[in-house]
């Protein structure tokens, strides 16, 4: 599925249509990924958040790990010594969010696994995780099997993610089904006469599905989708700018090697009997930091006037004192004002404290703010 | 548009006599994409040709603007605080970014004229 292009980036099977649709093409986990196209960001993020975007996410890592017993005990046994998701519990088409930890308690990948919902399927987990990682993730999970489980990857399916208000009534026109699929589960159906597996699920806050299909077939199932005049292409610029505002982490900034799931706040990602049995990597430090406290907490802020704080910026209290780092920031298309996640120590990490950023040598003012940025719209009736 | 001149770094000039605009040209615009803050100078500060003099932000990032001939800054232009995108819809007319007074005519005569520039575009591609 993905070819080599003249300065050696990968292509998804959808870089055809991006061109042609006036996309700006930028390198990105070693693919040719579109960042915007002709309107630009602020206005493919709001069109995300009042209509309907749709983003190729093909790059992305997709693969189905299987026992061979086909006994979905198996491979969920397998599966949670990796991640401290409740993994075994999943009912049939039911999706969680987790990490890939290191032996330290960091992250080494966020992701999105699932339970098949056909039992035809049963003993395989459905992942997607992220392009820059998909490598190195599915070599740590291989070397983690046993004979009696596989990982297979499927780098012949291609990934759209249709996301807004609207994304349920365009997609209900190809499948009625789509309109009440219920929230972080999974769906095979066919649109547009193309198989698909259809999550409720996405990274922008807003309601949306996340399709998976082969790559022979993507082009005919996006350019049906734009057909509908409430939906628009969307670049990887506005995808980074929706996850901002959804206090979503971005692997690599937000949350990396060094950082446990509590550090980040997602504590709620690690269900109740894992927090009580443990068995993942790192349990011995992310269940102390579930007892006591982590040293560091990631915090949302809101910054005054119109000057973003980047990755890297320092976080410092009134007086002066240095007390953590900008992870990511940007400016905030539906706030009007830029908007900014890092890390400062526990004791500081405290909604509406007074902090400044120190951007180009000037101390800005923040305040801390609880994440969301701006409320979310999952399908929850 | 009559008059302008432009760096290599896609800054441009228009002079009246000894004043003069300077912004960012049409193509440095596309390329920074939606700008959301402009860093202006202070009134009253003299820079020299090439000195960093502003930074715009866009949603993706920092970019450095600098100064594209000797001169003072005698104004700036306080609109972009609230409308920063006129930089984007109209980055030659109501997008610029501060007023200067030049003490050497010569590096404005030594920047790029409207035909220049649009080869030097074309090179980049």
């Amino acid at each position: 599925m993905s070819k080599p292009a003249c300065d050696n980036l990968l292509q998804t099977p959808l870089y055809g249509a991006h061109v042609a649709a006036g996309a700006r093409m930028v390198p990105f986990a070693g693919y040719s990924m579109p960042v915007q196209y002709s309107e630009g960001i602020i206005a493919e993020h709001m069109w995300t958040r009042q209509s309907a975007g749709l983003f190729d996410v093909s790059h992305m890592g997709q693969a189905v790990l299987i026992s061979k017993d086909r006994k979905h005990e198996t491979v969920a046994a397998a599966f949670e010594k990796l991640v401290p998701a409740d993994i075994l519990n999943l009912v049939p088409g039911q999706q969680r969010y987790t990490q890939l930890l290191t032996p330290d308690g960091g992250i080494f990948d966020d992701l999105m696994v699932h339970r098949p919902a056909n039992t035809e399927h049963s003993g395989g987990l459905f992942l997607i995780v992220n392009a820059a990682r998909k490598t190195e993730d599915f070599s740590l999970i291989e070397a983690a099997l046993d004979e009696g489980l596989e990982l297979a990857r499927r780098p012949e399916n291609a990934l759209l993610a249709l996301q807004g208000p609207m994304a349920a009534s365009v997609l209900s026109i190809l499948d009625p089904g789509a309109e009440t699929q219920r929230f972080m589960t999974a769906r095979l159906t066919t649109l547009a006469e193309v198989e698909c597996l259809v999550t409720r699920s996405g990274y922008t806050g807003e309601d949306g599905f996340e399709i998976s299909v082969d790559a022979e077939d993507a082009e005919h199932l996006w350019q049906s989708l734009c057909d509908d005049e409430r939906v628009k292409p969307i670049g990887l610029g506005a995808r980074d700018s929706l996850r901002l505002e959804a206090g979503l982490c971005l692997y690599g900034h937000d949350i990396d090697e060094t950082t446990s799931p509590v550090e980040a706040g997602l504590q709620w990602s690690v269900q109740k009997r894992r927090r009580e049995s443990g068995g993942f990597p790192g349990a011995s430090r992310i269940l102390h930091e579930l007892k006591d406290g982590p040293a560091l907490k990631r915090i949302g802020l809101l910054l005054d006037g119109r000057q973003p704080a980047r990755e890297g910026a320092q976080i410092s209290t009134l007086d002066g004192q240095v007390i953590g780092n900008v992870t990511s920031g940007g400016f905030s298309p539906v706030l009007q004002r830029p908007i900014a996640m890092g890390y400062v120590k526990a004791a500081q990490a405290n909604n509406d404290a007074d902090l400044t950023i120190t951007v180009r040598g000037k101390a800005l003012p923040a305040r801390v703010a609880p994440m969301p940025f701006v409320a979310t719209n999952y399908y929850k009736p | 548009m009559a008059g302008e001149r432009f760096s290599s770094d896609h800054e441009f000039v228009r002079l009246d006599g000894e004043e003069g605009l300077v912004g960012i040209s049409d193509y440095a615009q596309e390329q920074l994409g939606d700008v959301v803050f402009v860093e202006l100078p202070e009134t009253g500060k003299t820079f020299a040709k090439g000195d960093q003099v502003a930074v715009v932000e866009s949603v993706k990032a920092a970019s450095e603007i600098y100064m594209p001939v000797d001169g003072e800054i005698i104004g700036v232009n306080s609109d972009l605080d609230d409308e920063p995108g006129i930089v984007n819809s109209d980055p030659l007319g109501k997008g610029w970014f501060f007023r200067i007074r030049v003490t050497d005519k010569s590096q404005f005569d030594a920047l790029m004229d409207e035909n220049a520039y649009t080869q030097f575009l074309e090179t980049l591609e």
